[in-house]
């Protein structure tokens, strides 16, 4: 179960407010000083690790950036939307950030409200208001990838790609 | 049961006689692209092994040439890649640069009936060519590159059955700009474009919409094979490729008939594309900064052309940058034989070497603060071009050029008809 507080935002949020053109050159940790900072800027001094946040339609449309490990870096406890761009849910398998898609998910909380997540039972309950919803299926492997911190991890274990040095 | 256009390559690239909506399928990578920012030092994960270095291609385009020292040391490591495992298909600064989606269509890369993966999200230009192609991000590709495979969670398909023609003056960024506004967009949805009117449409015209399909959030855009596109390939590529139909029986999520001389000329105002485009006229006006023609979707030899007929014989407003980057050296060479290149230059467009430049904001007309610009290019976002308070419109090349001219948001109609001279 992953219980957090929700931070809300609309349809179509792209991968270039997560991760701005300039901040590709960054290394990795400055990176997520940048997340949301034309849309809704000091945002990433008041979200805390384990918040969840909850969008709208065609979540993360746009880049093929790594927008979502900025996400993950910010410690966000998953993000759950109405639809997610295909692209970005790849770089959620692939990074490890637990993204979910829940039709229905923007218009059933309030900014603040806490969010109750279960990934095994595909459910999403708003705390406030009791409404539960169900969380589309996603397919196992995939499912394991995404809660195992991702892709990176798997392929240097078999030899594929060198360590990262800190 | 019929499968469609990307069913059937992916059940050919998965092994399986027939796949379908819903399945998550392993497929064999037939081409992997790697593009400069795979080599960003806060991205790039250093690969010991490679399926086979034949299949993966490399090419320099973001960010060309290096406008600083972070990026003059990323090209660095992708070079360095290149060398150790003897990648033959690289793309440097120079006479073979350009826009990887670009090169991938020049070169034949794209063959029909095969899967292409590469990081960037508008690789599904090559969907133009009956190929699978799609942008899967840096973990995936990487694994694409390391393993030989990818995988894919198989989406419904909606087909459009394209009629008629379009009227001079439109193109197919307007046909995308109404499809976005008409339909919204098509998550968890392939498109395959296909019907009568195909064959009105050059390469050039179909790479557009293929590209744009990414921002519809379109999982794949494929195009039906036809003998313009067969011979695109053949004259670039002599590999042998099997090009994928769609069955007569395939199961789509929904058919829709487009009637192609019904669409005109249309804006989509700044900050997002889907259901946010008007009529030209409807914007017209809006004083603009600069005006921008390029990109992987329209700095194609069309997109010049168009440009070209616009401005010929006129000068570009004061106060307004009109910038042009061609899509790749190539493109830029065709354009200076054909004459395109110095009408855009005497009419004081500034026409840059091939590179993405602009549009991703990268260098080469950022953006400043409370700026206007028009755009014929990929994105309109927030913070795309520049600084976030900037405003991006977005319209076809001839829309742009007659804005540079005009200084405000203009219909190109305007200028075709008072009859310039090319």
């Amino acid at each position: 179960m992953i219980s957090g507080r929700v931070w809300k935002f609309g349809d179509n949020i792209s991968t270039d407010l997560m991760l701005p053109g300039p901040a590709l050159a960054l290394v990795e940790k400055e990176q997520m000083r940048w997340v949301f900072q034309a849309n809704r800027p000091g945002w990433v001094d008041e979200v805390r690790p384990g918040d969840i946040v909850i969008g709208g339609r065609s979540y993360g449309i746009g880049s093929g950036r790594p927008a979502a490990r900025s996400m993950r870096n910010l410690g966000i406890g998953c993000l759950i939307a109405d639809s997610i761009n295909r692209l970005f849910f790849r770089n959620c398998v692939g990074y490890g950030l637990i993204a979910l898609s829940c039709p229905g998910v923007s218009a059933a909380f309030e900014e603040g409200q806490i969010a109750e997540v279960s990934v095994a039972a595909r459910t999403v309950r708003n705390q406030t208001t009791g409404q539960t919803l169900s969380i589309n299926p996603i397919p196992e492997r995939l499912a394991k990838l995404m809660l195992s911190g991702g892709i990176y991890p798997l392929l240097e274990r078999e030899g594929f790609i060198a360590p990262l040095v800190a | 049961m019929g499968m469609t256009v990307v069913e059937k390559i992916l059940a050919r690239a998965s092994g399986h006689a027939t796949v379908a909506p819903g399945d998550l399928i392993v497929a064999n990578a037939d081409t992997v692209v790697l593009i400069d920012p795979s080599f960003y030092p806060g991205i790039w994960r250093e690969i010991l092994k490679l399926d086979d270095p034949r299949k993966i291609v490399v090419v320099f385009d973001h960010r060309v040439p290096a406008p600083d020292r972070t990026v003059a040391g990323m090209h660095a490591i992708g070079r360095d890649f290149v060398a150790r495992f003897g990648i033959d298909r690289f793309f440097d600064v120079g006479y073979d640069q350009g826009i990887s989606h670009v090169i991938v269509a020049e070169r034949g890369y794209a063959l029909p009936g095969t899967v292409l993966v590469c990081s960037d999200s508008h690789t599904g230009s090559g969907g133009a060519f009956n190929c699978a192609a799609r942008g899967v991000g840096a973990p995936d590709l990487v694994y694409a590159a390391a393993t030989g495979q990818t995988w894919f969670e198989l989406c419904p398909t909606i087909r459009y059955e394209l009629h008629g023609c379009l009227r001079p003056g439109v193109v197919t960024k307007d046909l995308f700009l109404w499809l976005a506004q008409t339909f919204g967009d098509h998550s968890d949805h392939n498109i395959e474009f296909g019907g009568p009117a195909l064959a009105t449409l050059g390469m050039d015209a179909r790479r557009t919409l293929s590209t744009m399909g990414t921002e519809l959030n379109a999982e794949f855009s494929v195009f039906e094979p036809d003998d313009v596109l067969l011979n695109y390939i053949r004259e670039r590529n002599p590999a042998p490729f099997e090009a994928q139909y769609p069955d007569a029986d395939a199961t789509y999520a929904e058919r829709r008939d487009l009637d192609l001389a019904t669409i005109e000329p249309l804006v989509a105002l700044p900050d997002r594309i889907i259901r946010n485009a008007v009529p030209v006229s409807q914007a017209a006006g809006e004083r603009i900064h600069q005006a921008f023609i390029g990109s992987c979707a329209n700095g194609n030899l069309d997109d010049l052309a168009a440009a070209a007929r616009v401005v010929a014989g006129r000068r570009v407003a004061p106060g307004v940058r009109f910038l042009v980057t061609p899509g790749s050296q190539a493109i830029y060479r065709q354009a200076v034989a054909a004459g395109y290149i110095g009408v855009l230059v005497n009419a004081g467009a500034v026409v840059t070497n091939a590179t993405c430049g602009a549009c991703g904001g990268g260098h080469m007309g950022v953006l400043g603060p409370n700026e206007t610009c028009i755009t014929a290019s990929t994105r309109n976002y927030k913070g795309r071009m520049g600084d976030p308070s900037a405003r991006i419109y977005m319209a076809s090349p001839a829309t742009v050029a007659a804005s540079a001219i005009a200084g405000t948001i203009t219909h190109a109609g305007e200028f075709l008809q008072q009859g310039a001279v090319t």
